[in-house]
């Protein structure tokens, strides 16, 4: 340990040689790990090196094969969350824990006992969930129900839950890869309100910049190995994503800059209206066009119609009006299905929903789309030893981390599983693809990676569309982008040309300049 | 016919189509929160069989109905809890282990009725019960004020239930169980204690409607629920998992046998088309239902074991 805290607050937290396996893993292997009172103690690490593991140990979801874990000193055995919250642990995972059918209220007073024995008192949890919520600046209605909030909101009701509960340790598992940047920046500002109780936090996330201003300390884990524990002063993003894979990886270089390439545009959409889930349209007239060889992206805060223009372009949602052609084929009244015949690649947003089968092994996802295609399959049965050599190697193509073609795809980590899908989607050869959020929750040298493989498939002459809410991301892929504000494409901007700063006022709506050039120079 | 025949044949008619309805209502009503749980249970019928079996049984031999009524509130437990045990704790599929136990409950009521009874005679009937004097009313009074007590309680179990799902701190509980078990989990809910009670709650709910269904005929026989627990099932898909949907449910196909039943002894439908008018109530229900069902969805985690970390 290098490494001090702030000040020389006591130790709270102490896991020493905590180790576990699963089928085919060492998931952890021996890490020491600590936290002090009043102190962010960031998990860093690549994809799968295990740090939800690790959390997942101290909050009771899983038992350490071998180590204890210390709470004030004291030895504890985790063994169930029930526990945990006892002992005022307080866990923000990395997938939403809501149940959507219930109100704000009802979730964060659930499993706690109530003032009125076995009747619900929603009057006092709502009023204790004001209080809390005017305390901390976060603004829930305790009576919405969950199932009608937005991202950012449901993370909002998590942090509630974990204040209502008074967790003195709170873990936060990749609190920041749905939100976003203003959404960001209100988190960040409850923790430091938090921080500055007494509270202590881990805080996981594949974001440099955010890891580098929020943490006290940084603790970077290897393929399940803790490597070293460093001061967010002492390193830069370079030097940490280092640390990470364990080799230079330099920077990110942005995709060329050469003129926009004048290919054929593949991807055409004209006047698309789409209707959104709650009934209201929330694509209101978009007009875009991709051409090959080109990347297109599509920034936005989310909630302002990205996601229903991707369903709608994959033919996931029937638009209310307008057309959508891919290489000249008419989408309209196609499914899914249909719209892949037509030479359409897709990669979603939400994964482990529409992306795979998460019961299903690494071979039977990368198999959902080939299994008709001839090669694999012989009068409607599959043929076993051609289909293991061609996922064999679709796997090593993309780097796909997973123990055996086997292995049941929900036990991979989220970057794995976001490779898989590439892998998938790039065989059928499209002419368009289309990829949402490419790397949320993706860690930095796997980003690369999957960045790498975009661009190269637009060299091959495809046309690539990426919607993202990642405002790097677009700036370092995009040849052109489009923001997205309220169900309209509201302005352009090359992305060699545009900041961070500019885009991100265009997102929110107040400069909707009509060209790249403009924006740019708007920027401080 | 007078319009005094008709009168009175229209209120006997509904007042038994809500004698009918209760049996149904009350297993249904048992499977709502099982499902609402997480568990799908299969077994109703076999549990509704053996529990009319068992009820028979202890009156048939004490002649105390009381008594009787515990055996067969005590067989649907039972059988709750080896379904919980299957669903829950083996995480068995739940449409095959649920089906196991019909004909585990179906093979055990024919063996004991055969070696225990064999040629079964009726037993005294539960009698009417008058509510105030709320009997008196005409006509309606008979309808709905003069039924055995079961009557009461099956109906009387749908406002209670719904205030159990919807205003108890263990009603929400059940529900997060059945749409999000790992987020009840990590707000550290024993999601197989939960899941346990509710199926062994909804179990007895259906040894209820067993004995109720015997108490309505006075005799047991050979598959005498003629697969009412597979209807009660459907009519909680049909119902959208609420207590009064199921409610309404349940009544159509009561009221709906009920009709069919009295048309036939007043020749209305002929002898030969008997067996065809006895599948009309399932026809009908299922086609009403249907107009007005599908809008709903399930709980997301029904008939999904839940093991923590997988
Ligand atoms: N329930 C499980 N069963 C089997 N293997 C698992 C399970 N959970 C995790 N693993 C494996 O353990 C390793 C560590 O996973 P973990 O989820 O801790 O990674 P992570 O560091 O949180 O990654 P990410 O940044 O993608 O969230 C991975 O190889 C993963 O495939
Ligand atoms: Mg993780």
């Amino acid at each position: 340990m290098v490494a001090k805290g702030p000040g020389d607050a006591p130790v709270v937290l102490e896991m020493q040689g905590i180790t576990k396996r699963f089928p085919g893993v060492l998931a952890n292997d021996h890490v020491d790990f600590d936290v002090r009172s009043g102190e962010v103690h960031t998990l860093f690490g690549e994809n799968g090196a295990g740090k939800s593991t690790l959390m997942s140990i101290l909050y009771g979801l899983h038992r350490a094969d071998e180590g204890v874990t210390l709470l004030d000193g004291e030895p504890v055995t985790i063994g169930s969350p029930a526990e945990a919250i006892r002992l005022g642990i307080g866990m923000i995972h990395q997938h939403f824990m809501l149940v959507p059918t219930l109100t704000v209220a009802e979730n964060v007073s659930l499993g706690l006992a109530s003032t009125r024995g076995p009747l619900k008192d929603t009057r006092r949890v709502s009023q204790r969930i004001e209080e809390l919520s005017s305390a901390y600046g976060i603004r829930v209605n305790p009576a919405a129900a969950v199932w009608q909030l937005s991202v950012g909101e449901r993370q909002r009701v998590e942090i509630i839950k974990a204040l209502y509960r008074e967790a003195r340790l709170l873990i936060l598992d990749e609190p920041t890869a749905v939100l976003t940047p203003g959404e960001v920046d209100d988190l960040f500002r409850v923790l430091a309100q938090m921080r500055s109780d007494g509270r202590s936090m881990v805080f996981i996330s594949h974001k440099l910049r955010e890891v580098l201003a929020l943490s006290d300390r940084i603790t970077v884990l290897r393929a399940g190995r803790n490597v070293g524990t460093v001061l967010p002063a002492e390193v830069s993003e370079e030097r940490l994503a280092e640390l990470m894979v364990g080799r230079h990886i330099g920077a990110e270089r942005p995709s060329p800059q050469g003129p926009s390439p004048a290919g054929e545009a593949l991807l055409r959409v004209r006047d698309l209206v789409v209707r959104g889930d709650r009934g209201a349209d929330t694509v209101t007239g978009v007009s875009l066009d991709v051409r090959a060889g080109e990347i297109v992206g599509i920034a936005g805060v989310s909630g302002n119609g990205q996601r229903e223009l991707a369903e709608a372009i994959a033919c996931l949602r029937s638009p209310s009006r307008g057309t959508i052609r891919v290489g000249g084929v008419d989408l309209a009244g196609r499914n899914a299905a249909g719209a892949r015949r037509a030479g359409l690649g897709f990669v979603p947003e939400e994964r482990m929903r529409d992306g795979v089968i998460g019961d299903f092994s690494v071979s039977e996802n990368l198999m959902l789309v080939d299994a008709a295609k001839a090669a694999f399959s012989r009068w409607g049965f599959l043929r076993g030893r051609s289909i293991r050599s061609y996922c064999a190697e679709r796997v090593s193509t993309f780097d796909v981390r997973t123990p055996g073609l086997e292995t049941p795809t929900r036990n991979l980590s989220g970057g794995n599983i976001q490779k898989l899908i590439l892998a998938r989607e790039l065989s059928g050869n499209p002419k368009v693809l289309l990829v949402a959020q490419p790397t949320r929750g993706i860690d930095v040298a796997a980003t690369r990676y999957i960045h790498e493989r975009l661009r190269e498939q637009a060299r091959k002459g495809i046309a690539v569309l990426v919607v993202s809410e990642d405002l790097d991301e677009v700036i370092n892929l995009a040849d052109r982008i489009l923001v997205m504000y309220e169900g309209r494409i509201i302005g352009e901007a090359g992305a060699r040309t545009t900041t961070r700063e500019a885009l991100g006022l265009m997102l929110a709506g107040v400069a909707a300049a009509p060209a790249g050039a403009a924006a740019g120079s708007s920027a401080g | 016919m007078s319009h005094f025949f008709t009168y009175a044949i229209l209120t006997a008619t509904i007042a038994s189509g809500i004698q009918y309805t209760a049996p149904f209502l009350l297993a249904a009503l048992g499977e709502t929160l099982g499902q609402r749980s997480g568990v799908l249970n299969l077994g109703v019928d076999g549990i509704m069989l053996l529990g009319a079996f068992s009820t028979y049984y202890v009156a048939y031999r004490t002649g105390d109905l009381g008594l009787a009524l515990v055996a067969g509130l005590a067989t649907g437990a039972v059988l709750g809890l080896l379904t919980a045990f299957m669903s829950v704790t083996l995480n068995a599929e739940q449409g095959i282990s649920g089906i196991g136990v019909y004909i585990l409950a179906l093979g055990l009521t024919d063996l004991l009725f055969v070696k225990l009874v064999g040629t079964p005679t009726p037993i005294k009937p539960l009698m009417g019960l008058d509510i105030g004097l709320l009997d008196r009313i005409p006509a309606v009074g008979r309808m709905f004020f003069h039924q055995n007590a079961l009557i009461y309680v099956a109906f009387l179990l749908v406002p209670v239930l719904g205030f159990v799902l919807y205003r108890t701190t263990y009603g929400t509980k059940v529900l997060a169980c059945g749409e999000n078990p790992a987020a009840a989990d990590s707000l550290g809910i024993n999601v197989h204690r939960i899941r346990y009670s509710a199926v062994i709650a909804g179990s007895t709910m259906a040894g209820l409607a067993g004995a109720t269904l015997l108490i309505n005929y006075g005799i047991f026989q050979e598959n005498l629920t003629q697969s009412a627990g597979f209807i009660a099932v459907a009519l909680v898909y049909f119902g959208a998992w609420k207590p009064g949907g199921v409610m309404a449910g349940s009544l159509l196909y009561g009221i709906v046998t009920a009709v069919i039943f009295q048309w036939k002894s007043l020749g209305i439908i002929p002898v030969s088309d008997a067996d065809l008018a006895a599948t009309a109530p399932a026809v009908i229900t299922v086609l009403a239902l249907l107009s007005v069902g599908r809008r709903f969805r399930q709980p997301s985690a029904l008939a999904k074991p839940y093991v923590r970390g997988a």
